[in-house]
């Protein structure tokens, strides 16, 4: 292997640029731009395993009691004769979620992109803590392979649900996992300096490091979107560690913060995990928000529709997601009243929610559309979020709540909310930042192949299960077959099972297309998408140190179609002098009103 | 230090902020320790007015006054921060080395007392698992009846614990900066370090401040 950097080709660097070598340029980089493509592909190999965890729970759920295809190659502790034991259904349900959540959607979005888009977006050389940055990128693989290990260890892995509410587990005694319980608690301890550096990194940049001009309301949504994920990373990633570290002295030293036999308060877990949890959950989604911004005004050629709200209502609902976690735990005994105000509080989020999913109506709305393939994840981005958004209302009110609590209709909710708001948006954010990233374009044919079997065979797969939850099914059930009033369920089991097959297996098309045009894409040039972002002012991919010189802002980043400009964008660097058609009025470094308002 | 980072410190930033890099970056990274002793200090106050049997009045079980003396030295070894900084201030070498050594001991010391209070505390029963508990009040029998609960033993190590780790880390990092002092590594314009950590160290004693109040006084 060559020792010269791929990427260094720039010139106008003070400092130059010496060769890395291999290990310091791959390996332990502190570029943000190979932080961001090692986060891009470890976090796939995450959610190909959360994805495989999943086959396997929709095989036991579609095909109760056979034995699942190549699952004689499991061990017998797991599955004997390829039969899947309700111990180990237990541990596919929990892991499946903790690496879907924690080792996928969270670094996909805030580790991928808060690496890839704040610097460039916002004109910076690098993160403000180049080497923090490589250190929060290397804990992940760490945590990883101990939650991983976990499977392997007596007892299997930790089967207590992602959210682990204790007393299941505080104690071994109830699921009969040990060690696997406690390897989850310290991954994801350990995972959690990933995500606290991180955030230290991003709002750091954020604050500090634009480039002139680039005032706060002239910041692109996507790093808007990151920056505020950040600030939720950094206050409520602390409150779950606090929390992990509490159990993990409850099922290693012996102590009863949460065991219920020596005065401990189960319900305090709940409390710690939820008051983490709900903007966890804005946290998995803010991020993808943002892309969708991005990629909705650029490929309908408009400014975006309402730039200030879209920012004020990332932070209403970064800030509103502190006060709504009770939600969670309208079944867990609480008073009715406090109750009512956490209906409240969630039912308020709504407006937020409904201000940017107008606005991105509003910005397609006799939009010059370009149907690729990222808007298309886009606009599946929003409407899937609708449908994930109103299922959540009906969660949001107590009353009926008390109903569909633990049953497949939240099952279908988050899934709604992380599959198909998350997951599209990631894949929107993924197919549009390609060619920065890696210089070449993904195939648009395979693109879209891949988008319309996907949004097909996922609506079939999720949509259904709202109904298995209105009919009772409950949540992480091994076999539901075992109740009467179920047995009638298991045909649309069969049907959602099949459709997650199918669904996955359209996943490969996105693989091949992925690492196909690694090498044989086209050629994608500095600004394939038109953008205006200082993003698509370098080189694809960048060089060390992106800026030959440093950027000057002079307008917002959603000059779409303006009337005083010949070409149908305006990039944000772009000086007034040397470009355009007759008299621009407003173009200077000094703040002003972005357009659009 | 890297290329990347030597250009990142010498940008000029937006204007508006007003801070270098690595003070914000502490600012930042201090509001998510707040957050840590949140967790752990709501769970204190949801467990103890859920469970006020297991708490005992201040003073019977816990070691007050010595631990009076440990604030007080956690305290003093601000003030020495302080002067440490102040001594860069003004180019002072030399203050800056003393002072820096003054707050390691008094650090090291706070950490030696409170590992000299665990280990009187544990020898009188008072501990944090479930089983073991068997707090008999300081200076009493042992066979004494216990006091309180496995709750006070759990929530008083989870806590104090955590702190004293804190100051354990800051005095390591206390030592590093004291090693690059005596390298002159700093001077009146770059004196990032000693400031940087500095606001660790003072936000360390600040959360004492409470815990003190929190866990030995109410």
């Amino acid at each position: 292997m060559s020792t010269t950097t791929a990427t260094e080709t720039h010139t106008g660097h003070a400092e130059g640029h010496h060769d890395l070598g291999f290990i310091r340029t791959y390996i332990f980089s502190t570029d943000h731009k190979m932080i961001a493509r090692q986060f891009l592909f470890v976090s796939l190999l995450f959610l190909l395993v959360g994805g495989i965890l999943a086959t396997m729970v929709r095989w036991q759920l579609g095909f109760p009691g056979q034995p699942m295809p190549l699952g004689g190659m499991l061990p017998d502790t797991m599955a004997p004769g390829g039969i899947i034991l309700p111990e180990f259904y237990n541990s596919l349900v929990t892991m499946h979620a903790t690496f879907m959540v924690f080792f996928a959607l969270m670094p996909l979005q805030a580790g991928v992109f808060g690496n890839l888009l704040i610097p460039l977006q916002i004109g910076a050389d690098d993160m403000a803590f180049p080497r923090l940055n490589m250190v929060s990128f290397w804990i992940l693989p760490v945590a990883g392979i101990i939650m991983l290990a976990s499977f392997f260890v007596e007892g299997g892995a930790a089967g207590a649900g992602w959210t682990s509410y204790a007393p299941l587990s505080s104690s071994g005694e109830w699921t009969g996992v040990y060690m696997g319980q406690i390897l989850w608690l310290v991954s994801l301890t350990v995972l959690g300096f990933s995500s606290i550096l991180g955030a230290v990194n991003y709002v750091t940049t954020v604050m500090n490091m634009r480039a002139p001009g680039m005032t706060w309301f002239r910041i692109p949504l996507a790093t808007w979107s990151l920056f505020v994920t950040a600030w939720l990373l950094l206050l409520a990633i602390p409150i779950l560690t606090g929390g992990l570290i509490l159990l993990t002295f409850d099922q290693t030293l012996g102590t009863a913060f949460f065991r219920p036999e020596g005065s401990g308060e189960p319900l305090l877990w709940q409390h710690i995990f939820w008051f983490f949890g709900h903007p966890e959950v804005y946290i998995l989604i803010l991020p993808a928000m943002g892309f969708t911004s991005e990629v909705i005004a650029n490929r309908s050629r408009k400014p975006i529709f309402g730039y200030h709200s879209m920012v004020i209502a990332m932070v209403a609902i970064g800030f509103l997601g502190w006060i709504v976690w009770g939600h969670h735990m309208f079944q867990s005994g609480m008073n009715p009243l406090l109750g009512m105000t956490f209906v409240v509080t969630t039912v308020v989020i709504a407006v937020p929610s409904a201000i940017k999913t107008f606005n991105w109506m509003g910005t397609l709305w006799r939009g010059n559309i370009h149907f690729d393939t990222p808007l298309l994840h886009a606009v599946a981005f929003v409407s899937l979020f609708i449908i994930g958004g109103l299922s959540g209302i009906f969660m949001a009110s107590a009353p009926v709540d008390i109903y569909i609590h633990d049953t497949y209709f939240i099952v279908a909710h988050l899934h709604y909310v992380l599959v198909g708001g998350s997951l599209f948006g990631i894949f929107a954010g993924i197919t549009y930042y390609y060619p920065k990233m890696f210089g070449r374009m993904m195939n648009e044919g395979l693109g879209k192949v891949h988008f319309f079997l996907s949004f097909l065979f996922y609506n079939m797969a999720f949509f259904p299960m709202h109904n298995l939850g209105v009919q009772g099914m409950m949540r992480r059930i091994y076999d539901p077959n075992q109740y009467e009033y179920l047995q009638g369920l298991q045909p649309m089991n069969t049907f959602i099972s099949i459709s997650v097959f199918l669904f996955a297996a359209t996943q490969v098309i996105f693989a091949f297309n992925f690492l196909w045009s690694l090498r044989a894409g086209k050629e994608a040039g500095r600004n394939p998408w038109k953008s205006n972002t200082l993003l698509w002012a370098t080189p694809s991919p960048p060089p060390h140190g992106n800026f030959p010189e440093m950027p000057i802002v002079y307008r917002g980043p959603y000059e779409y179609s303006h009337p005083d400009h010949d070409e149908d964008f305006w990039p944000q660097d772009d000086p007034p002098a040397t470009s355009g058609s007759g008299g621009q009025p407003a173009a200077s470094p000094t703040p002003e009103l972005v357009p659009g308002d | 230090m890297s290329d990347a980072a030597v250009a990142t410190m010498d940008r000029k930033p937006m204007p508006g902020m007003k801070v270098y890099n690595m003070k914000l970056g502490m600012w930042v990274f201090l509001l998510s320790e707040v957050m840590f002793f949140t967790s752990l200090i709501g769970s204190y106050i949801i467990l103890r007015f859920a469970h006020p049997d297991h708490w005992t009045d201040p003073g019977i079980v816990l070691n007050v006054p010595l631990t009076a003396l440990n604030t007080f030295f956690l305290i003093c070894s601000s003030v020495t921060m302080v002067k440490a900084f102040a001594a860069i201030q003004q180019g002072d070498q030399k203050g800056l080395k003393n002072w820096l050594l003054a707050t390691i001991l008094i650090g090291a010391a706070f950490v030696g007392i409170q590992i000299i209070e665990y280990a009187a505390l544990s020898s009188e029963g008072f501990l944090p698992m479930l089983d073991a508990y068997h707090a008999v009040g300081r200076g009493n029998p042992h066979e004494g009846p216990s006091l309180g609960g496995p709750l006070y033993g759990a929530t008083f190590y989870a806590m104090t614990g955590f702190h004293g780790a804190h100051v354990s880390i800051g005095v390591l990092c206390l030592i590093f900066v004291y090693f690059r002092a005596r390298s002159g590594a700093y001077t009146e314009e770059s004196l990032a370090g000693v400031e940087v950590i500095g606001l660790y160290w003072h936000f360390v004693d600040l959360v004492w401040i409470l815990l003190f109040t929190i866990v030995y006084l109410i």
